[in-house]
């Protein structure tokens, strides 16, 4: 059980900054996803956390203890590695016994703990073969005995999924879910799919470039992206992204698109000039009266919805709608948007402007 | 370009047989010459036709480990009759034993430099080759092509130069200075092909090693060594044939005190005329220890041989 708190940690590599001044705090008992595009800086923060590899900067704060520069074994901490990284010349049960018996645990102790364990991971058949003949699944499953067999303050995993086929992984994902919602522990899980992190986890980082773009629940995030990248990154399809030049001010509630005017959010900051209007498929309603005007080019039916592709004055636009409405390609329509989900972005800088509906999300920390 | 594995045909299998057979008497048959020649008599051994059939002596084998001299009829007959079967061939020919020869002592030797400095250069070239896989080594890939670069040159270019170092730092014919000197020769290979072992091996593993409470040192005996066995043992099987085999440096460097078995059993052939069956006996207890060495490793070396290229 741990509270791990970020706090302006950075890494360079050389003269590469791999992460820049990250900030987060993860919750005692959270699962915690660290999302990102490969290469974001994703794994090493997590290596950070570990003790790894070492911050050029910053703080890191396990249950209250500053532990930045301590080596990885004495951070209390489990470490499941994307390639498993179970050891090939031990049999499973030797691979899970493998850090208690480094803790000097006695042998009948470490032998009731990781049946114990086998049990909980559905293993024990397979407890006395070697690791190498073993399915991605088990593996997976073996590599999850040896973090979990010493109880650690917090499991932190790396793509953990990322091995596994298309259909282990759904199995995998909910299995790992159950067992942290059985044990209770601290995760901090690393993965680039932002389905997995929006089903899985309890609050979600958002990183790229080594940058922490958002920081926050899955819903908060999907509603109310703190910037362009996030908007982008999170939700398929995206949300959808117009750029236009305008002008808000405190108070503003609507905007021009194309000559349309258009409701927003009841504005709390300002500006000017090149802004980005967001919005995401679900809330793009198709209606002939509409002012702001859209022709069909694509329709992508998905069972119960379906995706029309539609251009605009400003850009194209994806509406997902129920797929009992017919939409015919070519045919020219207008476009609502439900006024109270729209974020503006300033695209300059790429962040959202502050308004009624986002300021308790956006400024929460 | 793709290849397609398939089961070989029976005609296949087949002439692959006759050429595996065909090579591999090919290169035994000297093997199995000099082995037999250690067995003959001397008569034997240069008659002409030479013989394929013949009467085994161990001739050979007492002369080899044997010094004798060559003492009158008169004095011979004095002598109390032969009680050892050694003493009874050595008498045929009018000689007797006058202590053991210094094959022992050389082999001895051999065993000594042989296995010192291949247990050596693997333990440096072990540290050495997971310091340049894991770390951050400044001038990494210049002193990886240094070391690489003192093989580049046969090792006897330089042995006039040993030769005048030795002398002055008192290491010449001591088995410390041909340890040394077999070591430093053997070490870039041997860093170069553990290097690779080790590069192969996830850091993974010892990272998890490292998170499960184990200190660096215990990560690398407990998680690396047992991991690199294989690129150990076939490392240490070519240091040890070289270091073996070598003849230009021991016969430049030692006399007495540390020579080897190679450049001493060629010289075995001047006491007292042309006998082969001991040197050809002394060559053939010399293969022993390495076909032992290489036989206890072979499951390693047949992995290990492709250079870490193939793994499981
Ligand atoms: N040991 C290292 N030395 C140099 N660059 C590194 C090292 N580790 C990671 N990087 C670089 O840092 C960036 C972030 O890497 P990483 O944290 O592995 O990304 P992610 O896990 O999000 O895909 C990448 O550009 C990567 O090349
Ligand atoms: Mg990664």
């Amino acid at each position: 059980m741990a509270q791990i708190v970020i706090k302006n940690v950075r890494k360079e590599f050389g003269a590469f900054t791999a992460v820049q001044s990250s900030s987060f705090t993860v919750e005692d008992g959270e699962f915690f996803m660290l999302l990102g595009p490969s290469g974001c800086g994703k794994t090493t923060t997590l290596r950070m956390i570990a003790g790894l590899e070492l911050p050029t900067a910053g703080e890191i704060f396990i249950d209250g203890e500053e532990v930045s520069q301590k080596p990885a074994s004495q951070r209390d901490i489990a470490f499941v590695f994307q390639m498993f990284a179970l050891y090939p010349h031990l049999n499973v049960r030797k691979n899970i016994s493998y850090p208690l018996v480094s803790q000097g645990m006695p042998r009948d102790q470490v032998r009731a703990k990781v049946n114990e364990v086998a049990e909980i991971l559905g293993i024990t058949s397979i407890l006395e073969k070697p690791v190498g003949g073993l399915s991605g699944g088990d593996r997976q499953r073996v590599a999850l005995g040896r973090a979990i067999v010493r109880d650690p303050a917090c499991f932190l995993m790396d793509e953990p999924l990322g091995a596994l086929d298309a259909e282990f992984r759904e199995r995998m994902a909910e299995e790992l879910r159950a067992l942290h919602d059985r044990m209770g522990a601290t995760t901090v899980y690393v993965t680039h799919d932002q389905l997995e992190a929006m089903q899985m986890g309890d609050k979600i980082v958002v990183m790229n470039h080594g940058v922490v773009e958002q920081f926050g629940r899955p819903q908060e995030i999907y509603d109310w992206p703190a910037t362009t990248f996030v908007a982008r990154f999170i939700g398929s399809p995206a949300m959808n992204l117009l750029p236009f030049e305008g002008m808000v001010g405190n108070g503003s509630h609507t905007v021009s698109l194309a000559g349309a005017a258009v409701a927003v959010p009841e504005m709390v900051s300002g500006g000017a000039g090149a802004l980005t209007f967001g919005v995401r498929p679900e809330h793009v309603h198709l209606s002939d009266s509409a002012a702001y005007r859209a022709r069909v080019v694509a329709t992508e039916y998905l069972g119960t919805t379906q995706i029309v592709t539609l251009d605009t004055p400003l850009g194209q636009v994806k509406s997902r709608i129920a797929s009992d409405i017919a939409v015919r390609i070519g045919e020219t329509t207008g476009l609502n948007f439900d006024a109270r989900s729209i974020t503006l972005f300033d695209s300059g800088t790429g962040r959202a402007m502050i308004s009624k509906a986002n300021q308790k999300v956006l400024t929460h920390g | 370009m793709s290849f397609s594995i398939t089961e070989p045909s029976g005609r296949q299998k087949w002439i692959a047989g006759v050429l595996v057979v065909t090579y591999a008497v090919l290169t035994l048959i000297p093997l199995i010459w000099i082995i037999a020649t250690g067995f003959k008599t001397p008569q034997d051994a240069i008659a002409y036709p030479p013989k394929v059939f013949f009467e085994p002596s161990l001739e050979g084998y007492v002369n080899l480990f044997t010094s004798r001299s060559r003492v009158t009829p008169e004095d011979l007959a004095a002598l109390p009759p032969p009680d050892t079967f050694y003493d009874r061939i050595v008498r045929q020919y009018d000689m007797v034993i006058t202590g053991p020869s210094k094959y022992g002592e050389r082999f001895l030797n051999s065993v000594i430099i042989g296995f010192g400095s291949t247990f050596l250069s693997v333990f440096l070239g072990t540290i050495a080759a997971y310091a340049f896989s894991r770390f951050k080594v400044p001038l990494k890939d210049d002193l990886l092509f240094f070391i690489l670069s003192t093989r580049m040159m046969p090792p006897i270019a330089v042995a006039i130069p040993i030769f005048l170092m030795y002398r002055q730092l008192g290491l010449s014919d001591t088995h410390l200075g041909m340890i040394l000197l077999y070591t430093a020769v053997n070490l870039s290979l041997s860093v170069w092909l553990l290097k690779g072992f080790i590069d192969e091996i996830p850091v993974e593993y010892e990272e998890a090693a490292l998170i499960d409470g184990y200190t660096r040192f215990q990560a690398f005996t407990k998680v690396v060594l047992p991991q690199a066995a294989t690129g150990i043992a076939s490392t240490a099987i070519f240091c040890l044939i070289f270091a073996w085999n070598e003849y230009a440096f021991v016969a430049l460097l030692t006399s007495g005190t540390a020579q080897t078995a190679p450049p001493f059993i060629p010289t075995i052939i001047g006491t007292g005329g042309k006998d082969w069956p001991a040197v050809a006996a002394g060559a053939t207890l010399f293969l022993v220890p390495i076909m032992v060495f290489t036989i206890l490793l072979r499951k390693h070396l047949l992995r290990g041989i492709t250079f870490g290229a193939v793994r499981k």
